[in-house]
Protein backbone atom coordinates (compact mmCIF):
# COMPACT_ATOMS: atom_id res chain seq x y z
CA UNK A 1 0.00 0.00 0.00
CA UNK A 2 0.99 3.43 -0.73
CA UNK A 3 2.77 5.58 2.19
CA UNK A 4 1.36 8.52 3.76
CA UNK A 5 4.78 9.57 5.07
CA UNK A 6 5.10 13.26 4.48
CA UNK A 7 7.50 13.95 1.81
CA UNK A 8 10.51 16.15 2.49
CA UNK A 9 10.94 17.05 -1.37
CA UNK A 10 9.74 20.60 -1.20
CA UNK A 11 12.58 21.54 0.24
CA UNK A 12 15.16 20.09 -2.25
CA UNK A 13 12.34 20.59 -4.97
CA UNK A 14 12.17 24.59 -3.69
CA UNK A 15 16.58 25.03 -4.13
CA UNK A 16 16.51 23.15 -7.35
CA UNK A 17 13.43 25.31 -8.54
CA UNK A 18 15.72 28.56 -8.23
CA UNK A 19 19.05 27.16 -9.03
CA UNK A 20 17.49 26.29 -12.87
CA UNK A 21 15.90 30.09 -12.33
CA UNK A 22 19.64 31.43 -12.11
CA UNK A 23 21.35 28.94 -14.47
CA UNK A 24 18.53 29.69 -17.09
CA UNK A 25 18.36 33.35 -16.86
CA UNK A 26 22.11 34.08 -16.09
CA UNK A 27 24.05 30.58 -17.16
CA UNK A 28 24.32 30.94 -20.74
CA UNK A 29 25.81 34.74 -20.25
CA UNK A 30 28.02 33.97 -17.05
CA UNK A 31 30.15 31.13 -19.04
CA UNK A 32 30.57 33.51 -22.25
CA UNK A 33 31.96 35.91 -19.89
CA UNK A 34 34.00 34.23 -17.09
CA UNK A 35 34.82 30.90 -19.74
CA UNK A 36 35.43 32.85 -23.06
CA UNK A 37 34.88 36.57 -23.29
CA UNK A 38 37.25 37.03 -20.64
CA UNK A 39 40.44 35.11 -21.47
CA UNK A 40 40.21 35.89 -24.73
CA UNK A 41 39.45 39.13 -24.41
CA UNK A 42 36.57 39.27 -26.48
CA UNK A 43 34.09 42.13 -26.67
CA UNK A 44 34.58 43.56 -22.54
CA UNK A 45 37.97 45.10 -21.54
CA UNK A 46 41.08 42.53 -20.80
CA UNK A 47 41.15 43.82 -17.09
CA UNK A 48 37.46 43.09 -16.55
CA UNK A 49 37.98 40.07 -14.10
CA UNK A 50 41.08 41.26 -12.44
CA UNK A 51 42.07 41.02 -8.84
CA UNK A 52 41.07 44.69 -8.20
CA UNK A 53 37.77 44.70 -9.85
CA UNK A 54 37.24 41.44 -8.46
CA UNK A 55 37.52 41.44 -4.50
CA UNK A 56 35.69 45.01 -5.11
CA UNK A 57 32.81 42.89 -6.79
CA UNK A 58 33.17 40.17 -3.92
CA UNK A 59 33.21 42.87 -0.67
CA UNK A 60 30.21 44.59 -2.30
CA UNK A 61 27.43 43.19 -0.68
CA UNK A 62 25.04 42.97 -3.64
CA UNK A 63 28.49 41.44 -5.56
CA UNK A 64 28.40 38.96 -2.64
CA UNK A 65 24.73 37.80 -2.95
CA UNK A 66 25.37 37.36 -6.54
CA UNK A 67 28.40 35.14 -6.15
CA UNK A 68 27.16 33.24 -3.40
CA UNK A 69 23.88 32.76 -4.98
CA UNK A 70 25.30 31.58 -8.23
CA UNK A 71 27.35 28.87 -7.34
CA UNK A 72 24.80 27.39 -4.53
CA UNK A 73 21.93 27.63 -6.16
CA UNK A 74 23.35 26.40 -9.29
CA UNK A 75 24.86 23.58 -7.43
CA UNK A 76 21.70 22.31 -5.19
CA UNK A 77 19.85 22.48 -8.71
CA UNK A 78 22.33 20.43 -10.50
CA UNK A 79 22.54 17.91 -7.51
CA UNK A 80 18.88 17.16 -7.45
CA UNK A 81 18.67 16.50 -11.02
CA UNK A 82 21.48 14.28 -11.04
CA UNK A 83 20.52 12.36 -7.86
CA UNK A 84 17.22 11.80 -9.71
CA UNK A 85 18.51 11.06 -13.08
CA UNK A 86 20.71 8.37 -11.73
CA UNK A 87 17.18 6.83 -10.35
CA UNK A 88 16.15 6.99 -13.75
CA UNK A 89 19.07 5.03 -14.99
CA UNK A 90 18.51 2.31 -12.66
CA UNK A 91 21.43 3.34 -10.79
CA UNK A 92 19.53 3.64 -6.87
CA UNK A 93 22.07 6.41 -5.25
CA UNK A 94 21.70 5.33 -1.99
CA UNK A 95 23.71 6.62 1.22
CA UNK A 96 26.77 7.78 -0.93
CA UNK A 97 24.42 9.23 -4.24
CA UNK A 98 22.83 11.59 -1.29
CA UNK A 99 26.36 12.50 0.08
CA UNK A 100 27.61 13.67 -3.20
CA UNK A 101 24.46 15.05 -4.27
CA UNK A 102 23.34 17.07 -1.61
CA UNK A 103 26.59 16.94 0.87
CA UNK A 104 28.50 18.40 -2.22
CA UNK A 105 26.33 21.19 -3.06
CA UNK A 106 26.00 21.88 1.22
CA UNK A 107 29.91 21.94 1.14
CA UNK A 108 29.83 24.33 -1.61
CA UNK A 109 26.93 26.45 0.12
CA UNK A 110 29.20 26.40 3.57
CA UNK A 111 32.79 27.17 1.84
CA UNK A 112 30.99 29.94 -0.43
CA UNK A 113 29.33 31.77 2.68
CA UNK A 114 32.94 31.21 4.88
CA UNK A 115 34.99 32.72 1.54
CA UNK A 116 32.65 35.60 0.67
CA UNK A 117 32.36 36.38 4.57
CA UNK A 118 36.00 35.83 4.72
CA UNK A 119 36.81 38.57 1.68
CA UNK A 120 35.42 41.02 4.21
CA UNK A 121 33.04 43.99 2.86
CA UNK B 1 -7.41 -21.16 -7.36
CA UNK B 2 -6.84 -18.39 -9.38
CA UNK B 3 -4.93 -18.98 -12.29
CA UNK B 4 -3.90 -15.07 -12.36
CA UNK B 5 -0.13 -14.93 -12.85
CA UNK B 6 0.62 -11.03 -13.66
CA UNK B 7 3.91 -10.21 -15.83
CA UNK B 8 5.79 -7.21 -14.44
CA UNK B 9 8.11 -5.92 -17.66
CA UNK B 10 11.11 -4.92 -16.80
CA UNK B 11 12.21 -0.69 -16.81
CA UNK B 12 15.73 -1.29 -18.28
CA UNK B 13 16.51 0.16 -20.90
CA UNK B 14 12.90 2.51 -20.93
CA UNK B 15 14.29 5.85 -21.95
CA UNK B 16 15.89 4.32 -24.84
CA UNK B 17 12.73 3.68 -26.54
CA UNK B 18 10.82 6.71 -27.43
CA UNK B 19 12.46 9.75 -29.13
CA UNK B 20 10.39 11.87 -26.18
CA UNK B 21 11.77 10.33 -23.60
CA UNK B 22 15.56 10.48 -25.35
CA UNK B 23 14.97 14.25 -24.97
CA UNK B 24 14.01 14.21 -21.79
CA UNK B 25 17.57 13.06 -20.58
CA UNK B 26 19.35 15.38 -22.50
CA UNK B 27 17.79 17.76 -21.12
CA UNK B 28 18.21 16.34 -17.81
CA UNK B 29 21.99 15.84 -18.24
CA UNK B 30 22.52 19.58 -18.51
CA UNK B 31 22.62 19.27 -14.82
CA UNK B 32 26.02 17.92 -15.70
CA UNK B 33 27.49 20.86 -17.22
CA UNK B 34 25.93 22.90 -14.62
CA UNK B 35 27.88 21.48 -11.71
CA UNK B 36 30.95 21.55 -13.43
CA UNK B 37 30.56 25.47 -14.21
CA UNK B 38 29.76 26.10 -11.09
CA UNK B 39 32.67 24.06 -9.76
CA UNK B 40 34.55 26.01 -11.83
CA UNK B 41 33.32 29.20 -9.85
CA UNK B 42 33.81 27.40 -6.44
CA UNK B 43 37.35 27.04 -7.49
CA UNK B 44 37.42 30.51 -8.58
CA UNK B 45 36.18 32.38 -5.38
CA UNK B 46 38.35 30.05 -3.03
CA UNK B 47 41.35 30.90 -5.52
CA UNK B 48 40.19 34.99 -4.87
CA UNK B 49 40.13 34.16 -1.04
CA UNK B 50 43.52 33.31 -1.21
CA UNK B 51 45.40 36.13 -2.66
CA UNK B 52 46.16 37.85 -5.85
CA UNK B 53 48.62 35.61 -7.20
CA UNK B 54 45.98 32.57 -6.67
CA UNK B 55 43.52 34.35 -8.46
CA UNK B 56 45.45 35.46 -11.23
CA UNK B 57 46.78 31.84 -11.84
CA UNK B 58 43.30 30.28 -11.91
CA UNK B 59 42.56 33.47 -14.66
CA UNK B 60 45.13 32.00 -16.30
CA UNK B 61 43.94 28.75 -16.16
CA UNK B 62 40.99 29.79 -17.77
CA UNK B 63 42.72 30.81 -21.04
CA UNK B 64 44.21 27.25 -21.69
CA UNK B 65 42.69 25.59 -24.48
CA UNK B 66 40.63 23.02 -22.53
CA UNK B 67 39.58 25.77 -20.76
CA UNK B 68 38.25 27.09 -23.64
CA UNK B 69 36.76 24.01 -25.40
CA UNK B 70 35.04 22.83 -21.78
CA UNK B 71 33.25 26.55 -21.29
CA UNK B 72 32.25 26.09 -24.74
CA UNK B 73 30.65 22.70 -24.30
CA UNK B 74 29.27 24.42 -20.93
CA UNK B 75 27.62 26.97 -22.96
CA UNK B 76 25.86 24.86 -25.51
CA UNK B 77 24.30 22.28 -22.12
CA UNK B 78 23.85 25.45 -20.27
CA UNK B 79 22.11 26.97 -23.32
CA UNK B 80 20.07 24.06 -23.74
CA UNK B 81 18.97 24.17 -20.27
CA UNK B 82 17.86 27.64 -20.53
CA UNK B 83 15.90 26.66 -23.83
CA UNK B 84 14.09 23.53 -22.49
CA UNK B 85 13.67 25.26 -19.22
CA UNK B 86 11.81 27.79 -20.25
CA UNK B 87 10.06 25.49 -22.88
CA UNK B 88 8.66 23.61 -19.99
CA UNK B 89 6.84 26.58 -18.46
CA UNK B 90 3.73 25.24 -20.00
CA UNK B 91 3.73 22.27 -18.02
CA UNK B 92 5.35 23.43 -14.50
CA UNK B 93 3.93 26.57 -13.87
CA UNK B 94 0.16 27.61 -13.02
CA UNK B 95 -1.73 28.98 -15.60
CA UNK B 96 -1.41 32.58 -15.76
CA UNK B 97 -4.72 34.88 -16.60
CA UNK B 98 -5.00 38.16 -18.20
CA UNK B 99 -8.00 39.67 -18.58
CA UNK B 100 -9.60 36.61 -17.36
CA UNK B 101 -7.92 34.54 -20.82
CA UNK B 102 -5.53 31.99 -19.60
CA UNK B 103 -2.43 33.03 -21.59
CA UNK B 104 -1.41 31.45 -24.43
CA UNK B 105 1.84 28.29 -24.09
CA UNK B 106 3.65 30.05 -26.86
CA UNK B 107 2.98 33.37 -24.97
CA UNK B 108 4.25 31.46 -21.92
CA UNK B 109 7.54 30.66 -23.17
CA UNK B 110 8.36 33.31 -25.69
CA UNK B 111 8.35 35.80 -22.40
CA UNK B 112 10.36 32.88 -20.35
CA UNK B 113 12.92 32.78 -23.39
CA UNK B 114 12.58 36.64 -23.63
CA UNK B 115 13.55 36.91 -20.10
CA UNK B 116 15.99 35.17 -20.54
CA UNK B 117 17.21 37.31 -23.54
CA UNK B 118 17.34 40.39 -21.79
CA UNK B 119 18.94 38.83 -17.97
CA UNK B 120 21.63 38.13 -20.70
CA UNK B 121 21.94 41.27 -22.17
CA UNK B 122 21.12 43.43 -18.96
CA UNK B 123 24.22 41.08 -17.46
CA UNK B 124 26.51 41.95 -20.27
CA UNK B 125 25.96 45.39 -20.04
CA UNK B 126 26.39 45.75 -16.21
CA UNK B 127 29.70 44.26 -16.87
CA UNK B 128 30.80 45.96 -19.43
CA UNK B 129 29.86 49.42 -17.14
CA UNK B 130 31.55 47.90 -14.14
CA UNK B 131 35.00 46.62 -16.28
CA UNK B 132 35.56 50.23 -18.24
CA UNK C 1 -11.94 -3.80 -61.64
CA UNK C 2 -11.39 -5.11 -57.87
CA UNK C 3 -8.69 -3.48 -56.25
CA UNK C 4 -6.68 -5.97 -54.45
CA UNK C 5 -6.56 -6.84 -50.73
CA UNK C 6 -4.11 -4.07 -48.48
CA UNK C 7 -2.69 -6.81 -45.71
CA UNK C 8 -0.93 -5.13 -42.99
CA UNK C 9 1.31 -7.22 -40.05
CA UNK C 10 0.47 -6.90 -36.85
CA UNK C 11 2.81 -7.98 -34.07
CA UNK C 12 1.03 -8.71 -31.04
CA UNK C 13 2.73 -9.33 -27.52
CA UNK C 14 1.01 -12.39 -26.38
CA UNK C 15 1.02 -13.88 -22.79
CA UNK C 16 -1.32 -16.72 -21.27
CA UNK C 17 -0.86 -17.05 -17.44
CA UNK C 18 -1.69 -20.25 -17.44
CA UNK C 19 0.50 -21.40 -19.98
CA UNK C 20 3.12 -18.76 -20.63
CA UNK C 21 6.31 -17.99 -18.58
CA UNK C 22 6.93 -14.75 -20.44
CA UNK C 23 5.30 -12.75 -22.93
CA UNK C 24 6.36 -13.56 -26.46
CA UNK C 25 5.74 -12.26 -29.93
CA UNK C 26 2.94 -13.40 -32.69
CA UNK C 27 2.79 -11.72 -36.16
CA UNK C 28 -0.91 -11.95 -37.90
CA UNK C 29 -1.85 -11.04 -41.52
CA UNK C 30 -4.34 -8.73 -40.75
CA UNK C 31 -6.45 -7.77 -44.29
CA UNK C 32 -7.67 -3.87 -43.93
CA UNK C 33 -10.00 -1.01 -45.40
CA UNK C 34 -8.61 2.82 -45.00
CA UNK C 35 -11.37 3.05 -42.48
CA UNK C 36 -10.39 0.29 -39.46
CA UNK C 37 -8.99 1.10 -36.90
CA UNK C 38 -5.99 -0.91 -34.80
CA UNK C 39 -9.24 -2.02 -32.50
CA UNK C 40 -10.65 -2.98 -35.51
CA UNK C 41 -7.63 -5.32 -36.28
CA UNK C 42 -7.40 -6.70 -33.19
CA UNK C 43 -11.04 -7.94 -33.67
CA UNK C 44 -10.00 -9.46 -36.88
CA UNK C 45 -7.49 -11.64 -35.37
CA UNK C 46 -10.11 -12.60 -32.47
CA UNK C 47 -12.62 -13.17 -34.88
CA UNK C 48 -10.38 -15.06 -37.74
CA UNK C 49 -6.89 -15.87 -36.59
CA UNK C 50 -6.90 -16.58 -32.63
CA UNK C 51 -9.91 -16.31 -30.90
CA UNK C 52 -7.76 -16.78 -27.41
CA UNK C 53 -7.02 -12.84 -28.04
CA UNK C 54 -7.87 -10.78 -25.18
CA UNK C 55 -8.44 -7.31 -24.97
CA UNK C 56 -10.76 -4.83 -23.12
CA UNK C 57 -13.22 -2.25 -25.24
CA UNK C 58 -16.40 -1.06 -25.20
CA UNK C 59 -17.93 2.46 -26.84
CA UNK C 60 -15.17 2.28 -30.21
CA UNK C 61 -15.10 6.10 -30.27
CA UNK C 62 -12.53 7.10 -27.44
CA UNK C 63 -14.90 7.74 -24.82
CA UNK C 64 -15.14 5.03 -22.43
CA UNK C 65 -11.39 4.63 -22.19
CA UNK C 66 -11.07 1.11 -22.29
CA UNK C 67 -8.91 0.38 -25.39
CA UNK C 68 -5.64 1.94 -24.49
CA UNK C 69 -2.65 0.19 -25.64
CA UNK C 70 1.44 0.30 -26.78
CA UNK C 71 0.81 1.11 -30.24
CA UNK C 72 4.30 1.11 -31.74
CA UNK C 73 5.92 1.94 -28.15
CA UNK C 74 3.39 4.43 -28.47
CA UNK C 75 0.17 4.78 -25.62
CA UNK C 76 -3.24 5.32 -27.84
CA UNK C 77 -6.59 4.60 -27.74
CA UNK C 78 -6.57 1.96 -30.29
CA UNK C 79 -10.31 2.87 -31.44
CA UNK C 80 -9.44 6.19 -32.78
CA UNK C 81 -5.76 4.90 -34.28
CA UNK C 82 -5.67 4.03 -37.80
CA UNK C 83 -3.99 1.29 -39.99
CA UNK C 84 -3.79 3.21 -43.15
CA UNK C 85 -1.34 5.32 -41.04
CA UNK C 86 0.75 2.70 -40.63
CA UNK C 87 0.62 0.70 -43.68
CA UNK C 88 2.58 -1.01 -45.25
CA UNK C 89 5.21 -0.79 -42.32
CA UNK C 90 4.57 -3.70 -39.47
CA UNK C 91 2.13 -2.28 -36.22
CA UNK C 92 3.42 -3.78 -33.12
CA UNK C 93 0.89 -3.58 -30.21
CA UNK C 94 1.18 -4.43 -26.78
CA UNK C 95 -0.22 -3.58 -23.58
CA UNK C 96 -0.26 0.07 -22.00
CA UNK C 97 3.44 0.11 -20.01
CA UNK C 98 4.00 0.41 -16.41
CA UNK C 99 1.08 -2.21 -15.77
CA UNK C 100 1.54 -5.96 -14.69
CA UNK C 101 -0.23 -7.82 -18.21
CA UNK C 102 -3.15 -9.92 -16.71
CA UNK C 103 -3.43 -11.77 -20.39
CA UNK C 104 -2.21 -10.34 -23.88
CA UNK C 105 -3.30 -6.39 -23.73
CA UNK C 106 -5.51 -6.52 -20.43
CA UNK C 107 -3.54 -4.73 -17.74
CA UNK C 108 -3.76 -5.11 -13.98
CA UNK C 109 -5.78 -1.87 -12.84
CA UNK C 110 -6.24 -2.68 -9.43
CA UNK C 111 -3.64 -0.72 -8.32
CA UNK C 112 -4.57 2.83 -10.72
CA UNK C 113 -8.41 2.12 -9.01
CA UNK C 114 -7.11 2.07 -5.47
CA UNK C 115 -5.41 5.27 -6.00
CA UNK C 116 -8.64 6.98 -7.60
CA UNK C 117 -10.27 6.00 -4.35
CA UNK C 118 -7.59 6.71 -2.42
CA UNK C 119 -7.68 10.90 -3.43
CA UNK C 120 -11.27 10.75 -2.31
CA UNK C 121 -12.44 11.93 -5.61
CA UNK C 122 -15.97 13.68 -4.37
CA UNK C 123 -16.84 16.73 -2.81
CA UNK C 124 -16.69 17.50 0.39
CA UNK C 125 -18.25 20.17 1.13
CA UNK C 126 -16.95 22.87 2.72
CA UNK C 127 -19.72 23.76 5.63
CA UNK C 128 -22.70 20.95 5.94
CA UNK C 129 -25.86 21.82 3.47
CA UNK C 130 -29.12 21.64 3.43
CA UNK C 131 -31.50 20.55 0.43
CA UNK C 132 -33.41 23.89 1.53
CA UNK C 133 -30.54 26.01 0.28
CA UNK C 134 -30.88 24.79 -2.83
CA UNK C 135 -28.15 23.99 -5.17
CA UNK C 136 -24.46 25.33 -5.47
CA UNK C 137 -24.23 28.48 -8.47
CA UNK C 138 -20.90 29.02 -9.75
CA UNK C 139 -19.46 31.58 -11.94
CA UNK C 140 -18.15 31.19 -15.25
CA UNK C 141 -14.91 31.51 -13.89
CA UNK C 142 -15.22 29.22 -11.19
CA UNK C 143 -16.45 26.76 -13.60
CA UNK C 144 -13.35 27.38 -16.04
CA UNK C 145 -10.83 26.84 -13.18
CA UNK C 146 -11.49 22.70 -12.76
CA UNK C 147 -13.79 21.94 -15.46
CA UNK C 148 -10.81 21.05 -17.92
CA UNK C 149 -9.50 18.29 -15.24
CA UNK C 150 -13.52 16.81 -15.56
CA UNK C 151 -12.51 15.20 -19.13
CA UNK C 152 -10.63 12.13 -18.08
CA UNK C 153 -11.89 8.76 -19.09
CA UNK C 154 -9.62 6.59 -16.81
CA UNK C 155 -7.75 5.20 -20.07
CA UNK C 156 -4.43 5.35 -18.25
CA UNK C 157 -2.35 5.96 -21.48
CA UNK C 158 -0.78 8.69 -19.20
CA UNK C 159 0.38 6.18 -16.43
CA UNK C 160 2.17 4.40 -19.25
CA UNK C 161 3.94 7.46 -20.34
CA UNK C 162 5.20 8.12 -17.16
CA UNK C 163 8.11 6.47 -16.57
CA UNK C 164 8.09 7.39 -12.65
CA UNK C 165 5.26 5.39 -12.25
CA UNK C 166 7.12 2.64 -13.80
CA UNK C 167 9.88 3.02 -11.59
CA UNK C 168 7.69 3.62 -8.76
CA UNK C 169 4.10 1.51 -9.13
CA UNK C 170 2.99 3.20 -5.61
CA UNK C 171 3.59 6.66 -7.00
CA UNK C 172 -0.76 7.70 -7.18
CA UNK C 173 0.17 9.27 -10.89
CA UNK C 174 -1.39 11.86 -13.21
CA UNK C 175 -4.66 10.79 -13.40
CA UNK C 176 -5.17 10.60 -9.62
CA UNK C 177 -3.56 13.58 -9.04
CA UNK C 178 -5.41 15.52 -12.27
CA UNK C 179 -8.48 14.13 -10.52
CA UNK C 180 -8.14 14.83 -7.16
CA UNK C 181 -6.77 18.80 -8.62
CA UNK C 182 -10.41 18.73 -10.41
CA UNK C 183 -11.83 18.84 -6.33
CA UNK C 184 -9.62 20.89 -5.20
CA UNK C 185 -9.91 23.68 -7.72
CA UNK C 186 -13.76 23.12 -7.57
CA UNK C 187 -15.67 25.89 -5.41
CA UNK C 188 -18.17 23.89 -3.78
CA UNK C 189 -15.66 21.87 -2.49
CA UNK C 190 -13.74 21.72 1.35
CA UNK C 191 -11.45 18.82 0.92
CA UNK C 192 -8.02 19.99 -0.17
CA UNK C 193 -6.56 20.02 3.39
CA UNK C 194 -7.67 16.46 3.51
CA UNK C 195 -6.40 15.38 -0.16
CA UNK C 196 -2.74 17.00 0.70
CA UNK C 197 -1.78 14.16 2.94
CA UNK C 198 -1.56 12.08 -0.43
CA UNK C 199 -0.20 14.34 -2.51
CA UNK C 200 2.25 15.56 -0.17
CA UNK C 201 3.31 11.90 0.75
CA UNK C 202 6.65 10.26 -0.41
CA UNK C 203 4.60 8.33 -3.18
CA UNK C 204 2.57 12.13 -4.21
CA UNK C 205 3.52 14.92 -6.46
CA UNK C 206 7.34 14.89 -5.95
CA UNK C 207 7.46 11.81 -7.94
CA UNK C 208 7.14 13.73 -10.91
CA UNK C 209 10.29 14.44 -12.51
CA UNK C 210 8.22 17.00 -15.31
CA UNK C 211 8.73 14.82 -18.18
CA UNK C 212 5.66 15.65 -19.64
CA UNK C 213 4.52 12.83 -21.72
CA UNK C 214 1.52 12.27 -19.76
CA UNK C 215 0.15 15.43 -21.09
CA UNK C 216 1.15 14.71 -24.15
CA UNK C 217 -0.59 11.27 -24.76
CA UNK C 218 -3.91 12.23 -22.97
CA UNK C 219 -6.59 11.60 -25.79
CA UNK C 220 -9.04 14.31 -23.77
CA UNK C 221 -6.41 17.21 -23.00
CA UNK C 222 -6.93 17.37 -19.37
CA UNK C 223 -2.61 18.41 -19.25
CA UNK C 224 -2.51 16.16 -15.81
CA UNK C 225 1.27 17.28 -16.02
CA UNK C 226 0.52 20.57 -15.34
CA UNK C 227 -2.49 19.37 -12.50
CA UNK C 228 1.08 17.45 -10.70
CA UNK C 229 3.07 20.26 -11.46
CA UNK C 230 0.66 22.98 -9.91
CA UNK C 231 0.58 20.75 -6.68
CA UNK C 232 3.98 20.68 -6.00
CA UNK C 233 3.59 24.16 -5.65
CA UNK C 234 0.43 23.98 -3.52
CA UNK C 235 2.68 20.87 -1.57
CA UNK C 236 5.31 23.25 -1.11
CA UNK C 237 3.01 25.82 0.34
CA UNK C 238 1.57 22.72 2.99
CA UNK C 239 5.16 21.82 4.08
CA UNK C 240 6.92 25.61 4.69
CA UNK C 241 3.42 27.31 6.30
CA UNK C 242 1.69 24.37 8.13
CA UNK C 243 3.25 25.49 11.34
CA UNK C 244 1.73 29.19 10.85
CA UNK C 245 -1.65 27.47 10.26
CA UNK C 246 -3.76 27.05 13.85
CA UNK C 247 -4.51 23.70 12.80
CA UNK C 248 -1.03 23.30 11.74
CA UNK C 249 -1.99 22.58 7.84
CA UNK C 250 -2.56 18.91 6.54
CA UNK C 251 -1.53 15.99 8.33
Amino acid sequence: MKTRKRSNAPIFWGLFGAGGMLAGLFGPMLVFITGIAVPLGLLLPANTMSYAKMLAFAQNFVGKAFIFAVIAFMLWHAGHRIFHSLHELGIHGGFIGKLICYGGPLLATVISAVVLLGLGF
Amino acid sequence: MSKRKPYVRSMDGWWKKNPYYVEYMIHEGTALFVAAYAITLLVGLVRLGQGEAAWNGWLEALKSPLSLVCHLVFLIAIAYHAFTWFKLFPLTMPPIMVNGKRLEPGVVIGSGWTAAIVAALALLGLVWRIAA
Amino acid sequence: MSESQKVIEIEVLRYLPESDAAPHSEIYKVPFSDDMSVLQGAQYIKDNLDGSLTFRWSCRMAICGSCGMMINGIPKLSCETFIRDYYPNRITIEALANFPIEKDLVTDLSGFIEKLEAIQPYIIPKEPRTLEQGEYLQTPEQFNAYIQFTSCINCTLCYAACPQVGLNPDFIGPAAIALAHRYNMDSRDGGTAQRMELLASEDGVYNCSAVGYCSEVCPKHVDPGNAVNINKIEAAKDYFLRFLSPKGGSK
